[in-house]
């Protein structure tokens, strides 16, 4: 079955959404992505009517549905397509394929089809990296691209086939676990951590977790019973359980694979921490390129709900009520910063906030709230099933337990592989199949780029900090076009909110870009690292702070790579001078030699 | 020790970093002191020659701004982006986002009491670039001296630690503009 299409009877009827949604602005961005999916965009007109059906200002509509990217006023057509642009997807071919499903439609890249059918463009990665070329439908993951499945998707969207009758098997995507731990690979039963816990009490359980040495996955590796015990001390009326899973880190899909095929424990990981907290409302934020995870995850929900497992007084426990709601994301990297995602889950643009006081005491709607990665939730709930031991003697002394690692690139198998903390890169490249390995992107663009020199490096906190991604570059791959598409990702996904990034990142992008063009010189080396300067010591997030490592590490560790692009040696614009007087030239008629400059 | 020698210019910017400049007042006659100005507004001297430092106000907005900063370029040791518009192209810049075709035809087609306008082309006339760009985007900047205008004592301390052989240097409020 493909994923169930939106809900059609809710087509465009405003008051209705909004009435799903308690007419609450704190659910904007809900609100809007509703809107989005039955009517196809989101009109200018509809704020003003959304403005009084939830009582807040059109300007904060506005400043929420400009914000997020898969909202927008203008039509894309009835399907609208677009491609993952992750560097991995590149090096799968996905320009190719792109062009050849724009010459089969007739259609160019970011204009819909003249019958307003269509419309192509691309997107930042969308988490199928392991089954890279992938794109988006209608906002449905595609994955394992190639020509035949192109002709197919033409084939469908020309003759307007809905998606609700599309063959299932383009929707299919595998787990590919290649390596299951006590993670992945040992039986759950539903209920197992929460008996567990019912039976030692909260307390014990809070001390499990400490002796466990639990760190949070989602990459900054916070000790998880440090955060649960400081938002169980904190003073509120409503403490609040948040999982992120806004896995947008490009190259990272292990969450993918948790929801998709172990929700249970995740949500069984929340509703230990509810009960440890003291929280009765949870929240998933589930990354809008993960829909297709939404109705089963939804299902699991109810499932649970009807076994006593979620609602009031679970698994019989007087008092210990607890309940789930799935908001979804509307294509922001920047809400994974948890933060961000509180304002995201609040119905505003996805802007980190200042930070103290963080979560675990001013959170969701300024209550105490925990804020943990998706594995960290389900590493919490074998830990309450089975105790802190085991997952202590496994990894490092410092970092415990295992890790997934999503594994894409040059190798032949990639996929998610359960790791005990403290493996090498080495160690990791020879169990996926990578032969001819250059270089590795651990836990993606903000993360670190590890050359064939540091191979021996290991996975962990102490060493190379990862929230998963692994990407592999071969021999052939050339790395200055890595980072250039890191730094494109930058530029578009940050925030705006503040200047050394909004500015920064655009100016490395057209740095980088320059060089490309083979305009660069040892110049405009001494501006990005001038840049990158301001980056790190200026910028108001995570986000700004690590936006010019890919730049930083690989000027470092592969300078050749960039050497070879600095053909001049004094500087020249980025763009042709004479092509920048061309308009004028039409408008007036000039063409004498003053409206001309030469070439130096 | 002789004078160091300094040029001057405005190219698309409005003059008011050159009269931040003469805002040091009493200073001047110790800059004069100084430096000698070669080719400048002050002066009226129409072409540069070898220089230590060049101060370019404005940024680029035609073909004329593109032969003026070359020339400073090529003459002066230590350029120097003076202002908004020369680091960000500034207000100018603000056309950016206008299509030149409407530019052209607003101002001298359609606008309110034209009638029977015509587009100048005059070949004396510089032919303007379809986007305004800060100055180094065309040419290399060894420095930039930010504000709007920057203040009289910024340009001060700039161009007294440049002739004094030092990295320039602004405090916090020299750079502090709210």
């Amino acid at each position: 079955m493909p994923p169930e299409p939106a809900d059609s009877a809710m087509a465009c009827d405003l008051p209705a959404i909004a009435r799903r949604w308690g007419n609450d602005p704190a659910n904007l961005v809900q609100i809007l992505r509703n809107v989005q999916e039955s009517c196809g965009v989101v009109p200018s007109e509809t704020l003003d009517q959304l403005a009084r059906l939830v009582g807040v200002a059109r300007v904060r509509l506005e400043a929420t549905a400009s914000f997020y990217s898969f909202f927008h006023a203008d039509s894309h057509g009835a399907y609208e397509v677009l491609f993952s642009d992750n560097i991995i997807d590149r090096h799968a071919g996905k320009a190719e394929l792109m062009q050849y499903l724009c010459e089969r439609l007739w259609v160019e890249p970011g204009k819909v089809s003249e019958d307003g059918l269509v419309y192509v463009d691309e997107t930042s990665d969308i988490g199928l990296a392991d089954l890279a070329p992938a794109m988006l439908v209608n906002g449905l993951a595609v994955p394992s691209l190639d020509k035949a499945r192109i002709d197919l998707l033409a084939e469908l969207i020309r003759s307007r086939k809905p998606l609700a009758h599309w063959p299932a098997m383009l929707f299919e995507v595998p787990d590919n676990v290649r390596r299951a731990g006590p993670l992945l690979g040992e039986p759950f039963e539903p209920g197992a951590a929460l008996a567990s816990m019912l039976s030692i009490g909260a307390e014990e359980t809070l001390a499990r977790i400490e002796a466990s040495g639990l760190r949070g996955r989602g990459g900054a590796g916070y000790p998880t019973a440090a955060k649960w015990a400081s938002c169980r001390k904190a003073v509120g009326d409503a403490h609040c359980v948040v999982c992120n899973a806004d896995e947008g880190e490009p190259g990272t899909f292990k969450d993918r694979v948790l929801l998709a095929s172990h929700a249970d424990l995740v949500i069984e990981g929340m509703t230990v921490c509810a009960r440890v907290i003291g929280a009765r409302r949870g929240l998933i934020y589930l990354r809008g390129e993960y829909r297709n995870l939404l109705p089963a995850l939804g299902r699991t929900l109810e499932r649970r709900r009807a076994a006593g497992l979620l609602g009031t007084d679970i698994l019989g426990a007087r008092g210990f009520d607890f309940d789930i709601a799935i908001h979804l994301g509307a294509g922001a990297y920047i809400c994974g910063e948890e933060s961000a995602l509180i304002e995201s889950l609040e119905g505003k643009p996805g802007k980190p906030r200042n930070r103290p006081p963080f979560p675990d005491r001013c959170g969701y709607r300024g209550q105490p709230t925990v804020v943990n990665n998706v594995e960290t939730f389900a590493c919490a709930a074998r830990i309450a099933e089975r105790g802190a031991a085991r997952f202590a003697g496994m990894g490092t002394p410092q970092s415990t337990g295992t890790k997934l690692i999503s594994v894409s690139g040059d190798c032949a198998r990639p996929g998610v592989y359960e790791v005990p903390f403290g493996v090498t890169v080495r160690e990791v490249l020879a169990e996926c199949g990578a032969k001819h390995a250059h270089a590795v992107q651990v836990s993606g663009p903000s993360g670190t780029c590890v050359s064939f020199q540091e191979f021996e490096r290991r996975i962990a906190f102490e060493d190379l900090a990862s929230a998963g991604a692994f990407m592999v570059f071969s021999r052939e791959r050339d790395m200055f076009e890595v980072a250039r598409n890191f730094t494109h990702f930058f530029a578009h996904e940050s925030c705006g909110f503040c200047t050394p990034c909004r500015v920064g990142t655009s100016l490395l992008r057209n740095i980088m870009d320059k060089l490309a063009a083979g305009k660069g010189s040892p110049y405009d080396m001494q501006e990005m690292k001038r840049i990158m300067c301001v980056l790190r010591d200026m910028a108001h997030c995570g986000l700004g702070h690590t936006a010019a490592n890919p730049v930083v590490q690989t000027m470092q560790k592969f300078p050749e790579a960039y050497e070879r692009r600095l053909k001049k040696l004094e500087f020249e614009p980025a763009f042709d001078l004479d092509d920048a007087l061309e308009t004028a030239r039409l408008i007036t008629g000039r063409d004498d030699e003053w409206a001309h400059l030469a070439a130096d | 020790m002789g004078k160091l020698k300094v040029a001057t210019c405005s190219l698309a910017g409005c003059f008011g970093c050159h009269m931040s400049l003469l805002d040091i007042d009493e200073k001047l006659f110790d800059l004069l002191e100084l430096v000698e100005l070669d080719r400048s507004p002050l002066t009226d001297i129409k072409h540069c020659g070898p220089c230590e430092i060049g101060l370019v106000e404005g940024g680029v907005c035609n073909a004329e701004n593109v032969h003026v900063l070359k020339e400073f370029r090529s003459n002066c040791r230590t350029l120097v982006a003076v202002g908004a518009c020369a680091i960000t192209g500034g207000i100018p810049a603000m056309r950016n986002n206008i299509d030149l075709w409407d530019c052209f035809q607003e101002v001298y087609h359609y606008g309110i009491g034209l009638e029977g306008g015509q587009i100048p082309n005059d070949r004396e006339l510089p032919l303007p670039f379809d986007k305004v760009r800060p100055l180094n985007e065309v040419v290399r900047i060894d420095h930039f001296l930010p504000g709007c205008p920057p203040s009289a004592e910024a340009i001060w301390k700039f161009l007294t630690d440049l002739a004094a052989g030092r990295e320039p240097r602004l405090d916090y409020e020299m750079l502090h503009y709210d």
